[in-house]
């Protein structure tokens, strides 16, 4: 980026702004190119007479989902929300404050679903839906992640992600996409992930990182691609396959897979966990990505899907992909479907079938980063709280020093990173590097107080994240780490026990 | 309908109308709510995994609005207030509703008279909250503050005909009386009442 991103000095405190309206209207993604929104099913530009079909659009996801019906009527505009989102402590902006990312559809939705807005719109807070409504539609439900943490705050539980996803929708509807997730969404169609990346290089990929494990450690761990009838199908995010850290990560799986003596498989067909489907609010497509997963399953001959570090990607798996693809009756039944890599390596050091050593880490002095959707859309392992106790201890199993950051910026309460929900995309950069400042500020507390120098997490949206806009608040994108390279540095290889 | 004064005639269709526009919307809206699917699982986290865990964390809510505690301390100390009291105020209205008066309600009655005002007071702190914290004075829409207002308007006249200019409380509970059981009778004059009343209406 040519201009320098004015940041907020680092102090520990994250603190309140005053309002300024309008601050970030001018934040808006790129619209999708025709062709990326005929890809999948939508028009290829605006339409003609395109507010009377938003309008029929709202009208039948108000039909189909409970959840948004509720959410637009019972606001009564307290306030709780107002300064926790990441994006209004980061901007400013009163339209960022969750309750008016809502409203601007609410308005709408007075004026055409509701007595007192049809008869006294100005009374009700209604409005037309005009061509300005559409476009402060596109910029602020845009600065939306979808991450939920407004929701936990609300006395009536109003979700705003439902309806930043249920605005995407409707603006898909009449042919105004966002460029970033339709053209991402058309790739995983097609290709079979986020990045496009066709089987020759995938397996370029696997093999290579084959010879490099082998190198390090003198041991052939083994990362296999498309082979029928083995025990594990894992589906990682595809940034696990190049990006750093996050392929430390996905080393570290492969390391677990072999101590643990399991046979396991990557898919070509299959080889994005990512749903952008979600993002955009579109069941029907969130559903066709989710169902490649299944035929890979199938076509593979598995037993079981275990999933790797996703955080958007865990809650359609946790908490959708039962009503979505299920049911997974043709997995063994012993094993939740999906499981989370975490789970499942948490068990086998639980039950000694891995061995660590733990100084190996011990020039990391870690956090951890809860990271949205696993924490607030989902859970992990069979009690609640598992999405937030599962990653720590097995954090603490392989690391000798482990640090929280502030209460209120974990575990439930954790902030976005400040690139998900679909926002991860280079001209929206301002607004990343300002949403990431709540966890900015957090982190550097503790790395001042307690000397932290990692921070884990256990999502790939997080990690390219991260690493992308801290550098702007002088932190260096060192910090950030995988959970499974933690795993990976303190793995011993050849020291398989089995199963 | 002889005997019956214009005014009267009015304040009696106000009555059942909003009375019942009030259990139409009710049905309407929860039919509503009831006839749409939920198709996908949206936790509202921390999200229990036991039924008596979810009947607990409704209870938390309704009874003790937690959410709102986490979010915002203040908020929650004037609408917890406000909630409270407005409930005992209720009940304790109840004797104008009911022949014979059921115990409980008799014992509402003195503490009901001091949640009337402490009520009217967390109106009024709720109303300036909603004025002076820039972030909520610009989401406000005037239905926000017409129902407040409208409310402390209830609570202020309540509590002048208690303390000041008392109203002819016989007269009250035989107009009430009259409406409930549906043998209207005219209303009492009392300006204050005729303020009082109509809050049934919004």
């Amino acid at each position: 980026m040519a201009k320098k991103i004015e940041t907020d000095e680092l102090t520990g405190e994250i603190v309140t702004p005053n309002i300024e309206p309008g601050a970030t209207a001018h934040y808006k993604p790129n619209l999708a190119a025709q062709e990326h929104n005929e890809s999948l099913g939508f028009p290829g530009s605006k339409i003609e007479g395109w507010e009377e079909k938003a309008i029929g659009r709202m009208g039948e996801l108000l039909s189909k989902y409970r959840s948004l019906k509720v959410y637009m009527d019972t606001c009564v505009r307290c306030g709780s929300c107002a300064d926790k989102c990441h994006y209004f402590l980061g901007t400013g902006d009163p339209n960022n404050m969750p309750v008016a990312r809502q409203e601007l559809m609410r308005k709408v939705y007075r004026r055409y679903f509701t007595p007192g807005g049809k008869l006294l719109p100005g009374l009700s807070g209604a409005e037309d839906m005009t061509g300005k409504m559409l476009d402060e539609w596109f910029s602020y439900f845009h600065q939306c992640s979808q991450c939920r943490r407004c929701s936990v705050y609300c006395p009536f539980g109003i979700d705003t992600a439902e309806v930043s996803m249920a605005a995407r929708d409707i603006m898909n509807s009449v042919g105004v996409g966002q460029k970033y997730c339709n053209e991402v969404l058309g790739k995983v169609l097609d290709v079979g992930n986020n990045l496009g990346m066709e089987k020759p290089a995938l397996a370029n990929t696997l093999e290579f990182l084959e010879e490099d494990v082998e190198e390090e450690s003198g041991v052939a761990v083994r990362y296999p691609l498309d082979e029928v009838g083995a025990e594990v199908l894992l589906i990682a995010p595809s940034a696990d396959f190049f990006s750093s850290p996050h392929i430390e990560g996905f080393t570290g799986y492969g390391k677990v897979f072999h101590e643990a003596g399991v046979s396991w498989t990557v898919s070509s067909y299959a080889s994005e966990f990512a749903n952008f489907g979600m993002f955009v609010g579109n069941f029907e497509t969130m559903r066709k990505v989710a169902q490649r997963i299944v035929d890979a399953a199938r076509e593979l001959k598995v037993k079981r899907i275990i999933v790797g570090e996703c955080g958007h990607a865990w809650r359609v798996g946790y908490s959708f992909w039962n009503t979505l693809t299920g049911p997974f009756d043709f997995l063994d039944p012993k094993h939740r479907t999906p499981t989370h890599i975490c789970e499942f390596t948490l068990d086998l050091i639980k039950r000694g079938v891995i061995r660590l050593d733990k100084s190996a880490n011990d020039d990391l002095n870690v956090t951890f980063h809860d990271s949205c959707n696993v924490a607030r859309g989902s859970r992990m392992g069979d009690k609640p709280g598992g999405q937030f106790d599962i990653p720590r201890e097995l954090i603490r199993s392989v690391c000798n020093n482990f640090v929280e950051m502030d209460q209120d910026t974990i575990r439930e309460f954790t902030y976005c990173c400040g690139g998900g929900g679909g926002l991860l995309t280079d001209e929206l950069m301002e607004l990343r590097v300002k949403g990431a400042m709540p966890r900015a500020q957090a982190l550097h507390e503790v790395m001042e107080r307690n000397g932290v120098n990692t921070m884990a997490m256990i999502c790939a949206i997080c990690k390219a994240q991260f690493t992308k806009v801290l550098p702007s608040y002088g932190i260096g994108m060192d910090v950030v780490a995988s959970v499974h390279q933690l795993v990976s540095n303190a793995i011993i290889l050849g020291g398989n026990r089995g199963v | 309908m002889s005997g019956l004064s214009a005014l009267s005639l009015v304040y009696i269709a106000l009555c059942y109308g909003a009375a019942a526009v009030f259990i139409t919307g009710l049905v309407v809206k929860f039919y509503g709510y009831a006839a749409t699917p939920a198709p996908l699982k949206i936790p509202t986290t921390p999200a229990p995994t036991t039924v008596p865990g979810v009947i607990a964390r409704l209870a938390g809510e309704a009874l003790f609005f937690t959410s709102l505690f986490k979010g915002n301390k203040w908020t929650w100390a004037g609408g917890y207030l406000f909630h409270a009291t407005l409930a005992l105020a209720l009940l304790r209205h109840l004797r104008y509703f009911l022949v014979p008066v059921p115990d409980i309600v008799a014992m509402a009655g003195p503490p009901g008279v001091w949640a009337g005002a402490l009520m009217t007071l967390a109106v009024v702190y709720l109303y300036m909250r909603r004025m002076t914290v820039d972030r909520t004075r610009s989401i406000s829409l005037f239905a926000d503050y017409f129902a407040l207002a409208l409310i402390g308007l209830i609570g202020l006249t309540g509590l002048i005909m208690k303390f000041a200019i008392r109203t002819d409380v016989t007269a009250v509970k035989g107009f009430i009386m009259g409406i409930v059981t549906f043998h209207p009778v005219n209303i009492p004059p009392d300006i204050l009442f005729l303020v009082h009343l109509p809050w049934r209406w919004f």
